[in-house]
């Protein structure tokens, strides 16, 4: 029992923390894919977003803002994040080009783009490391109840309850308020929504914007509490991962955040178990292998029919049948 | 409809790629090739003009197209001819393929960089330059543009371009090459005459900073965490452990490989498992998997509590590992890869071009050693470095660089 607990104290706090870029960025796409744009461009999304919170937190150090750096930092990424976004949402949207294809080159793009920026801005292949960090706080009280106490609340960085806060949040606004309905209407009929005076182009973009916005979020989170510099592979598939926990979880927030928690649950029990007392037994091969092999049992086994939104990757002209 | 739309779509994409992988040859060559100006004309114009700062050293054929003639070898024993009477560098020419990494990466392709920067100002009228590599399919297209160009000798920054570099120094016998941090042989095991392969002592180093490990932990555990597993990295986790042990047996070692250098998550995790067991003092050879190691080692000084992290390759306190009150890097192993290229330049430069040898820099020549920031170390344990040093210098302790190797020192220090 004890060793059992030992195990899921240090895991579980591990899990959440790299499961919080993963939710962000996944409940973007759940905002783009929802109103009908395929956004394989996460990825993209993801390392503007990593090199805009690094930037952005470098800028308002030296502005003076102290320890709330990191979080204007994330902000800027948010605002870098939907601008750059809004080059997927121009050409899928109003070019009705091949929204696979825009996604694709948004990738390559914000790549290219951040390592070049690096290299003019910072005379090098990174950039500096931030100063100001965010770092794990124990949250009072909360981290004082036994057994759950020191699991859930008392290693974690804040950004993770943010993440979980922004997803109660996206449920509510996607299930729960008349704009979620709309955007989910254009996601599965659009014409039928152009019928009811819903201007389905615009919903789009705002779809698109919000993936940005988030993806970007979810970068900077990532770069700020793990990377703690922006290099060229500071952000390698995380993006792609938070698309398949989006597939995964059946283009539902809370969907999307336990498949987000699962993923990082298998990656730190991967990395995690053999230091661990009871397991270093185990060959390491097989636990390098973990994530993997659950996430296929997961999929096949538990999952079942993952339907889409039915507009999905479907270019809208107004007035085509 | 639909299918001649997806035949549309997959050629777009197909054509995308091209086009993009394309670009960025292009643009490799473009940007990289500051000095070599001379050298595109030359492979146009054929080989009876030559630009004159390209190599001056009097040879009239220039090595542009026709790597296997017999004149080839006359133009290069000019080069080097020339390089000796007039004792600048005039005519000789030293450049470098780095790794994807390339010349700002602060690690050892940086590193090498410096050693030429260093020679060219030594020697001003030497010729040095780099190419960088954008991938791994770079590598060899790159080494094969230098040995087109005639250059004396053309370095190969990493062992990841092993196979590359023979392949080019088999085909271009008559020039210089030189590969840092692997040993390379032609298929038969036998060394390539006109190749030289610059190694470290890296199991020396990590002796050193492993005694500094053992003199400093608290908690009498430390932690190594590699990048992938490999006989490079072991030679940097037998001389770690063999270090801590020589100091104190006692002390138990967690070690763990990330499998990956640029994973700062993954690197992230294993130090906060290691941590969280009771380690002190974490060593990292893992390139940017240590990133994550430093985040972890920050977050907990932060908190409240005391533990160190221990740099790689370079003065890694330089750059990384500052938290509100200090410094979370203890020391680094340095790697002086500068000091290997340098002096292989200068011995080329000389005629004295060790090919077919396997070069080895160790704490005897400076090739490896600790960090010049020390503040973070106590006068007892570099005092006990210093004495260590002269031990390893001396042959009295024969620092492991593999499993094998580390089970067996076990038994003696015992």
């Amino acid at each position: 029992m004890d060793v059992l607990y030992q195990i899921l104290v240090t895991i579980v706090p591990a899990a959440l923390i790299a499961a919080a870029p993963l939710m962000l960025t996944a409940m973007g796409g759940l905002f783009s894919e929802r109103s009908g744009v395929v956004n394989i461009g996460l990825e993209g999304l993801m390392v503007m977003g990593a090199f805009g919170g690094i930037v952005g937190t470098l800028m308002f150090e030296s502005f003076g803002f102290g320890a709330a750096s990191p979080w204007f930092g994330i902000l800027f990424a948010v605002v870098i994040g939907a601008i750059f976004s809004l080059i997927h949402a121009v050409v899928s949207i109003s070019f009705r080009g091949d929204q696979i294809v825009s996604g694709v080159a948004l990738n390559f793009l914000a790549l290219g783009l951040t390592v070049f920026l690096t290299r003019e801005i910072f005379d090098r292949g990174q950039t500096d490391t931030i100063s100001e960090r965010l770092f794990r706080t124990p949250i009072p009280i909360l981290s004082d109840i036994p057994i759950i106490g020191p699991m859930l609340f008392d290693r974690v960085y804040a950004t993770t309850y943010v993440a979980i806060l922004i997803v109660v949040i996206v449920w509510f606004v996607v299930f729960k308020t008349p704009f979620g309905l709309r955007l989910r209407s254009v996601g599965e009929h659009p014409m039928a929504a152009d019928t009811m005076g819903i201007k389905v182009l615009r919903t789009r973009y705002i779809g698109v914007m919000m993936s940005g916005a988030l993806g970007g979020a979810g970068g900077a989170v990532y770069a700020i509490t793990i990377a703690g510099n922006f290099a060229g592979g500071t952000i390698v598939g995380q993006g792609f991962m938070a698309l398949a926990a989006l597939i995964f979880g059946k283009w539902t927030p809370f969907g999307a955040m336990g498949a987000a928690i699962f993923f990082g649950l298998a990656m730190a029990l991967s990395t995690s178990a053999q230091q661990l007392p009871g397991l270093s037994a185990i060959p390491q091969i097989w636990f390098l292998i973990l994530p993997y092999v659950l996430t296929i049992f997961a999929l096949a086994g538990f999952v079942g029919k993952a339907e889409p939104p039915k507009a999905l990757n479907q270019p809208y002209t107004k007035g085509s049948r | 409809m639909k299918k001649s739309k997806m035949v549309l779509l997959s050629s777009v994409l197909a054509s995308g790629m091209l086009l993009a992988a394309c670009g960025d040859g292009n643009n490799e060559g473009n940007t990289t090739e500051v000095n070599n100006n001379g050298g595109g004309e030359n492979n146009a114009a054929g080989n009876e003009e030559e630009p004159a700062e390209n190599n001056a050293g009097g040879n009239e054929e220039e090595p542009a197209e026709d790597n296997e003639g017999g004149e080839n070898e006359a133009g290069n024993e000019g080069n080097n001819g020339g390089g000796e009477a007039s004792g600048d560098g005039e005519g000789f020419s030293s450049k470098m393929v780095t790794d994807v990494g390339g010349v700002d990466d602060r690690s050892f392709n940086e590193s090498a960089w410096a050693g030429l920067t260093q020679f060219g100002e030594d020697y001003p009228a030497a010729d040095v330059d780099y190419i960088q590599s954008g991938s791994a399919a770079d590598y060899l297209p790159n080494l094969q543009q230098l040995a087109r160009e005639g250059v004396d000798i053309t370095f190969a920054i990493g062992f990841l371009m092993a196979d590359d570099i023979r392949e080019v120094a088999q085909q271009n016998p008559d020039q210089s090459f030189a590969i840092v941090d692997e040993v390379v042989t032609d298929d038969d095991g036998n060394p390539i005459d006109n190749l030289a392969s610059l190694t470290f002592a890296e199991h020396e180093g990590s002796f050193l900073v492993g005694a500094i490990a053992a003199m400093h932990t608290e908690t009498n555990e430390v932690g190594f965490i590699g990048g992938v597993e490999s006989e490079l990295i072991k030679k940097f986790e037998s001389g770690f452990k063999a270090g801590v042990e020589f100091v104190d047996p006692e002390i138990e070692i967690a070690t763990q490989y990330a499998q990956d250098f640029n994973d700062a998550a993954t690197g992230q995790n294993i130090a906060d498992t290691m941590y969280s067991n009771g380690a002190d003092i974490i060593y990292h050879a893992a390139g940017g998997t240590g990133n994550g190691l430093f985040t972890e080692a920050i977050d907990r000084n932060e908190s409240g509590e005391t533990v160190w992290a221990i740099g790689v390759d370079q003065d890694q306190a330089l750059t990384e590992g500052d938290w509100s009150d200090g410094n979370v890097i203890l020391t680094s192993m340095v790697k002086r890869v500068d000091q290997a290229v340098y002096t292989v330049s200068e011995e080329t430069m000389n005629g004295n071009f060790p090919g077919g040898e396997n070069l080895v820099f160790s704490l005897e020549d400076d090739g490896v050693g600790i960090a010049e920031t020390q503040d973070n170390v106590s006068q007892e344990a570099l005092d006990a470095v210093a004495e260590y040093e002269q031990m390893i210098i001396d042959g009295e302790i024969e620092v492991p660089q593999t499993d094998e190797e580390y089970e067996s020192f076990d038994a003696t220090a015992e």
